[in-house]
């Protein structure tokens, strides 16, 4: 089953088979360049067409049309020349484009040409009191396993938190049958003033309506609470009660699953560990590389395209993928580029898709509340480290998320700092009266998720590289 | 915590999970596999031993690390159940040569 690279150089290397690697690697490979499409998971599709290729969720309507957007590209990809791998994990990647990519256990590398980045998203760390009980999970999770595997919550169900997603997830739920007791939204109410002088753009986009519809349809099933200012999970070894303050009023309810959603962020870690600048985006409180108008990273022949460029939804991946694999179409056989389409409609398709997006980073900006915990509230679930921890380093000379790792070890664990590294920075920052582009995020480095030492030991060695580490 | 829809017609797919029979459908990964379950599968941390569960699923938290045919710290949210397979509910850190 498992399947190294067939080549050791190609045109084009694409990481992670989302929307917009999909789309680039298809867009890459039809203009004849040497393509390959290297991703981590089972099959295409990434998170928010998870399982497109092999879900039990037969009955369309349940998941949506947006979702089955994702079989044309599939298609699309299929038909093209591109070579695929999926459940290769890529640990390393640097400024020479010097891939390291592990599959089935062993390592293989492979040289590029052109990288182009498409390794998504992940949920905004949530941490409040309890999220790290066992039926604590994030809401893309749940949804997560409703697509690929049609399971759906049964027991007493609770969501918190805000954005589309939780919506979304909420209807799917309930159309599968599943159970949900209560919807606790903690859309800030000053959010809504805020996002107005947005709204006409918002209004005027495909999400409008879906939108609306999809609360609709939630909200005449389910309890839901807004306005929430405070949440917490308890319990002893398992997730037993929920409580929260609604309005100034505080309730307990008792729950064995809780979904947590606060919108989602850039997985910068293989684009950093790269070498990729990364600015502090203030709206989106969230790290983002700086890009050209073609994806072009600060790493010449690096591109990042979808959600890891900034949050932009599933419609603008699909396009900023295209854009980046035009870019490189253009770079490395310019005659090929005229069969695809011209970057002018691309742009013009990217800034439709985008539309909207403003109001919604703006209604749904996180409270500080919720991303900047206090107390023993636990702020790196690896190496279960508080927030009072951290401030008592602050407190004793750590500066920044790097000192703080000598410290605290936050950061150091199995994720890489991939759940804690934002709730630092924001921590840090406010402890320090400073901005998080002044505090900085962990510097990130290969291997980008762990890997044994027998699989780094088994690499295939020059005798340069052995003279280098032995003695004598 | 959750429970199949009954749309789902995969093939089942048996697996075990500390030596007992577990029924899971292909196409599930281990995680999912094991939360359909029931069993109690919750792991504990290296650093403290407290209990977790899979928080992410999507390969990103590593809360749901498992032993998988002799070999720790897998993440069971990435690997697809195969017919046999032996799973153990990991407490603590991995052991060496394992």
């Amino acid at each position: 089953m498992t399947v190294a690279p067939k080549r050791e150089d190609y045109d084009v290397v694409v990481i992670g088979a989302g929307p917009a690697g999909l789309a680039a690697a298809a867009t890459s490979a039809e203009a004849g360049l040497s393509t390959l499409l290297l991703d981590e998971n089972i099959g295409p599709g990434g998170q928010v067409f998870r399982a497109i290729s092999s879900t039990p969720v037969t009955d369309r309507n349940q998941l949506g049309a947006d979702y089955w957007v994702g079989a044309d590209l599939v298609q699309a990809l299929r038909a093209s020349n591109a070579e695929v791998i999926h459940r290769a994990t890529v640990w390393s990647l640097d400024r020479n484009l010097d891939i390291a990519v592990s599959i089935g256990g062993a390592s293989a590398f492979v040289k590029a040409k052109r990288v182009i980045l498409a390794t998504g998203a992940l949920e905004r760390p949530f941490p409040i009191p309890g999220w790290t009980l066992p039926g604590v999970m994030t809401a893309g999770a749940a949804q997560t396993m409703l697509k690929s595997s049609a399971l759906v919550p049964d027991g007493r169900t609770v969501i918190a938190g805000q954005g589309p997603l939780l919506w979304l997830l909420a209807a799917q739920i309930l159309r599968l049958g599943g159970r949900i007791d209560r919807i606790l939204d903690t859309t800030e109410r000053g959010n809504y003033f805020a996002a107005l002088p947005h709204a006409f753009a918002f209004l005027t986009s495909p999400y409008f309506a879906k939108g609306l519809s999809m609360m609709r349809e939630v909200k005449a099933k389910v309890q839901v609470v807004s306005g929430v200012t405070e949440l917490a999970a308890s319990g002893d070894g398992q997730l037993a009660g929920v409580s929260y303050v609604a309005g100034g009023k505080r309730d307990t309810i008792p729950a064995d699953l809780l979904l947590l959603h606060q919108g989602v962020v850039p997985n910068v870690n293989l684009a950093m560990s790269a070498g990729i600048e990364h600015r502090w985006d203030d709206l989106q409180l969230c790290w983002s590389p700086v890009l050209d108008a073609s994806c072009g990273s600060s790493v010449a022949g690096i591109a990042i395209a979808g959600d890891g460029a900034g949050i932009g939804g599933a419609n603008a991946a699909v396009v900023r993928g295209r854009i980046a694999a035009r870019a490189a179409v253009e770079a490395l056989a310019p005659a090929a580029a005229a069969k695809l389409a011209p970057m002018a409609t691309l742009r013009s398709d990217l800034a439709k898709a985008e539309r909207g997006r403003l109001f919604l980073d703006t209604l749904f900006r996180p409270a500080p509340q919720f991303r900047i915990p206090s107390g023993d509230t636990i702020v790196c679930r690896c190496e279960e480290v508080t927030a009072k921890d951290v401030l008592d380093s602050v407190a004793i000379g750590a500066t920044g998320p790097n000192q703080l790792k000598a410290y605290r070890r936050t950061g150091m664990g199995p994720c890489q700092g991939r759940l804690c590294g934002l709730t630092v920075t924001e921590l840090m920052a406010q402890a320090r009266g400073k901005t998080p582009q002044e505090i900085g995020y962990y510097r990130l480095r290969a291997p980008v998720k762990p890997i044994t030492l027998a699989e780094l030991a088994a690499v295939p060695k020059s005798e340069a590289d052995v003279k280098a580490v032995v003695r004598g | 915590m959750f429970r199949r829809s009954e749309q789902d017609k995969r093939p089942q797919v048996q697996i075990f999970v500390d030596g007992v029979a577990v029924a899971a459908r292909q196409g599930d990964t281990v995680s999912a596999a094991l939360l359909a379950s029931g069993v109690d599968a919750r792991r504990s941390t290296a650093v403290s031993g407290a209990p977790r569960l899979p928080y992410c699923m999507m390969g990103v938290c590593f809360d749901c690390l498992v032993t998988i045919d002799g070999v720790g710290n897998r993440q069971g949210c990435l690997v697809p159940v195969a017919e046999g397979m032996q799973v153990e509910i990991q407490k603590g850190k991995r052991e060496i040569g394992r």
